[in-house]
């Protein structure tokens, strides 16, 4: 008996420790990763298409300080005095930072919002608070990030990005002034060395153009991201990448650019998508002089539509006539016997809840308190970039043509979704319940779909290798919400064919943008 | 009925008490009472819990979207004396969720088995009275690979759980108090999905559990033929994060609850190791959990594979 209570007390001691010892933190796939290393400069992206800017001219990056120069000299001196007293925190900063500034900066923002991607709780009365821009930090906190936002903010922010890398380019090869390891070889690099020209800093390009943007974007984050950038150049500076004049050059520029794309987000009508009552009224009735049965909120209490006016949102693939020409026809009344079908079909798939689709669903539900789908998208492309060796203008530029895919895909999602305003599959038969929430707007045609289909078709386009592998993926997000029992076979179907047309006038433009493949 | 199969449903609990958006199911103490040489007793509790307020961090609140959130169970249990002084015990419970309102769907399955080893070093007399003390180590671990993200109608969180614990039980006549502390190291659990957010983005499906504390208490008056006992309990994360405003709830969340509970446990006189058992528990207080009141219920029998059915609600007599 003693042996068993040896043996008991020894095998439960040995369980404790592997269980605590090993597995405790859950490491991200993220975190440890090699510092980037292009397979190529692309030194010659300064004159590649840029989005917004008519020339990298438009914005000026005065000329840089000679390497000879006793104030460039002090700078030097400062990287050597920086990497003389480095902790181990700034190195695993400057670990953390190496992998890519696009890469880095792209994860800031998903990480925003699914911070902010939170529906607001009901006022007493039942009515329901609208964040404020103007008031971000009181409830609710602005912005609700929901998949609309975030696609847009993602957009932005990686178009603005990119604009300015190609600038950076441009002022690179004008200036030519050398990395400051190539100028002083005593300098230690803790990052792979470059023959480009560093002035000005693409890391500072990329931090300034998010910061600018995000400001406008999360202005209650404003404490978060300015710490996020004053790492991320001191981490430039103990990397021994860049001086200091590399770096304020570089973020200066990527701020001049951003206040172009600041000041066409002012005006892209994303503002007023939340709508009036009179527009969420207009919507049921006009639904409803169709002959059609109007969607309907299933929130408790009833919740006002997402976003209703945003397609209506100024795209930046297409104009608003093209916008208008990707709507696809209506989906099956909802008095017809297609629509009987359908719904039925939902049913079914809810009543057959296999553990494999509960998987399939919770993979892709990118819900409540995620980076939403577009952000899924963004992860799905960023961690296949890794691999493949892009330099920060070319993952900008991979990164602007999906996001900017992604918005147009949401824009266009949501005109067709308020235009023909058809209900969920629950609303239609309230037996049917689902494997995941039901999102708060009109079901034709669904949105992960749309967002799907796009972003494989520029995935596909960017890293040909993968482009079945990501169809598959697109298909099995599509697939998930009519297993979930929140959409009808026509909406996701609908959907990822609406959603590879938007893709493709982003190939399109990556065919035309001189980056090449 | 062996009275010692209250500490499988002690089990039970503490494996139910992990994921906490459920009460405690049937007895939610530690008992102090052993099973005889080889004697087995095996039973079933079926448990029914609900609530309609919880708590978003601090906040208590409730949710027109879920209504009123259920939980049933089937449990069973056993109970094995390899002596006196030396048990092993399981649990096993089928659980299925479900919420009143709203248009999410429940779910049902398998979810945790529990083993457990308890042993009796100390049992001498003191004062008036006897006191015994008993160490206990279990593990328990899925059965199915259930949906952990799911919460609140998850079965369970899904990792695997050690639990060391230290009873001390003191009786005087028939009445006895007993209390228990409890470390539970929580292995990480694996989600559907490949990234989340907590105070933080994660870039992986693996999702590191917070170690716990529980604390339990009981008072009562236990003779052969039956135990009444009121006990009051505690359960907390020792780490973990809190529900943002209006977010969804986490398996790694700062869960922690205090319960209130009544428990009735008795040996029927007319069949010789019979017992039936039924209790219930109210949430007093908590955080990141429901506000549950739980109901349970069960059928024990003793089959002895030695000697006769030893069958003592008292502590073992050498």
């Amino acid at each position: 008996m003693k042996k068993i209570i040896i043996l008991s007390i020894v095998t439960l001691s040995i369980a404790a420790a592997i269980l605590y010892g090993c597995s405790k933190k859950a490491e991200g796939r993220t975190d440890n990763l090699a510092a980037l290393q292009p397979s190529k400069t692309d030194a010659d992206a300064g004159s590649w298409k840029t989005i917004l800017l008519t020339a990298p001219t438009d914005v000026t990056v005065p000329a840089p300080i000679a390497t000879n120069s006793p104030d460039y000299i002090a700078q030097v001196n400062e990287i050597k005095s920086w990497q003389a007293n480095i902790t181990n925190e700034e190195k695993e900063s400057v670990k953390y930072w190496t992998a890519g500034a696009v890469l880095r900066w792209n994860e800031i923002l998903r990480e925003l919002v699914a911070k902010y991607n939170l529906p607001p709780y009901q006022n007493p009365d039942n009515t329901y608070p609208v964040p404020s821009a103007a008031n971000p930090l009181a409830y609710p906190q602005f912005p609700f990030a929901n998949p609309p936002y975030a696609a847009r903010a993602y957009a932005y922010v990686s178009a603005a990005q990119y604009d300015a890398l190609v600038a950076a380019h441009y002022y690179k090869k004008l200036y030519n002034r050398a990395a400051p390891y190539n100028v002083d070889n005593t300098v230690q690099v803790s990052i792979p060395k470059s023959d480009l020209p560093s002035y000005p800093s693409e890391d500072a390009v990329v931090e300034g153009a998010a910061v600018e943007m995000m400001k406008l974007l999360f202005p209650g984050e404003q404490d978060f991201i300015q710490k996020k950038a004053e790492e991320h150049k001191r981490a430039r500076i103990l990397a021994g990448a860049n001086v200091r004049s590399d770096l304020e050059a570089g973020e200066a520029l990527g701020k001049a650019v951003a206040q172009k794309f600041v000041t066409r987000a002012r005006g892209d009508r994303a503002g007023a998508a939340v709508g009036t009552p009179a527009d969420w009224a207009k919507l049921e009735t006009d639904c409803i002089a169709r002959d059609e049965a109007p969607w309907k909120s299933l929130d408790l209490p009833a919740r006002p539509p997402m976003l209703p006016l945003f397609g209506k949102v100024k795209a930046f693939l297409f104009d608003s006539l093209t916008a208008i020409s990707l709507r696809p026809g209506p989906p099956p009344a909802t008095t017809s016997s297609k629509m009987k079908q359908e719904t039925d079909e939902a049913l079914y798939y809810t009543t057959h809840d296999t553990r494999e689709h509960y998987r399939i669903v919770h993979t892709w539900a990118d819900g409540v308190g995620t980076s939403t789908p577009p952000g899924h998208w963004d992860a799905i492309a960023a961690e296949d970039f890794i691999g493949k060796n892009f330099s920060e203008v070319r993952w900008a530029r991979n990164m602007a043509l999906l996001n900017m895919a992604l918005m147009d895909a949401a824009i266009v999602c949501w005109d067709i979704k308020y235009y023909y305003y058809n209900p969920r599959p629950t609303q239609t038969n309230p037996a049917i319940k689902t494997l995941t929430g039901i999102p708060n707007f009109p079901s034709y045609v669904s949105g992960h779909s749309t967002f799907s289909g796009a972003a494989a078709t520029v995935l596909g386009y960017i890293i040909p290798e993968n482009a079945d592998k990501y169809t598959a993926m697109a298909q099995e997000a599509s697939n998930s919400r009519l297993f979930a029992g929140i959409h009808y076979r026509a909406d996701c179907q609908v959907g990822l064919t609406v959603g590879a047309n938007v893709g493709n006038f982003a190939v399109n433009r990556g065919k035309l943008d001189g980056a090449g493949n | 009925m062996k009275p010692s199969l209250k500490i499988l449903l002690y089990a039970l609990a503490s494996s139910i008490m992990g994921v906490c958006w459920y009460p405690a199911q049937a007895q939610t103490d530690a008992d102090a009472i052993m099973m005889a040489k080889r004697n087995f007793c095996v039973g079933a509790v079926y448990g029914y819990s609900s609530w309609d307020h919880y708590w978003e961090g601090t906040l208590k609140r409730n949710n027109e979207n879920l209504g009123t959130v259920s939980t049933q169970s089937v449990a069973v249990m056993g109970n094995y004396g390899i002596s006196s002084k030396l048990n092993i015990l399981f649990g096993i419970p089928y659980i299925q969720t479900k919420a009143s309102a709203g248009t999410l769907h429940g779910l049902k399955g398998m979810q945790d088995l529990s083993l457990w080893v308890k042993y009796m070093p100390v049992e001498t007399d003191l004062g008036a009275g006897t006191l015994s003390l008993y160490g206990v180590g279990g593990i328990s671990f899925p059965v199915s690979n259930y949906v952990v993200d799911f919460l609140p109608l998850s079965l369970g969180l899904g990792s695997t759980n050690l639990t060391l614990r230290a009873i001390a039980d003191y009786q005087v006549g028939d009445f006895f108090a007993t209390a228990s502390g409890s470390y539970v190291v929580r292995s990480n659990t694996t989600i559907d999905r490949s990234s989340y957010y907590t105070t933080e983005m994660h870039y992986t499906n693996k999702v590191s559990m917070p170690n716990a504390t529980q604390y339990n208490v009981r008072l009562g008056y236990r003779t052969e033929r039956m135990i009444a006992e009121a006990m009051l309990s505690n359960w907390t994360t020792q780490g973990g994060f809190d529900i943002t405003r209006n977010n969804m709830p986490f398996p790694s969340n700062r869960m922690n609850m205090t319960n209130a509970g009544l428990a009735l446990k008795y040996n029927v006189k007319a069949v010789d190791g019979l017992a039936l058992i039924a209790n219930t528990s109210y949430t007093l207080a908590g955080r990141n959990v429901g506000q549950a009141t739980s109901f349970n219920g069960g059928v024990f029998y003793i089959l002895a594979f030695h000697a006769t059915k030893k069958d003592s609600n008292k502590p073992a007599q050498n």
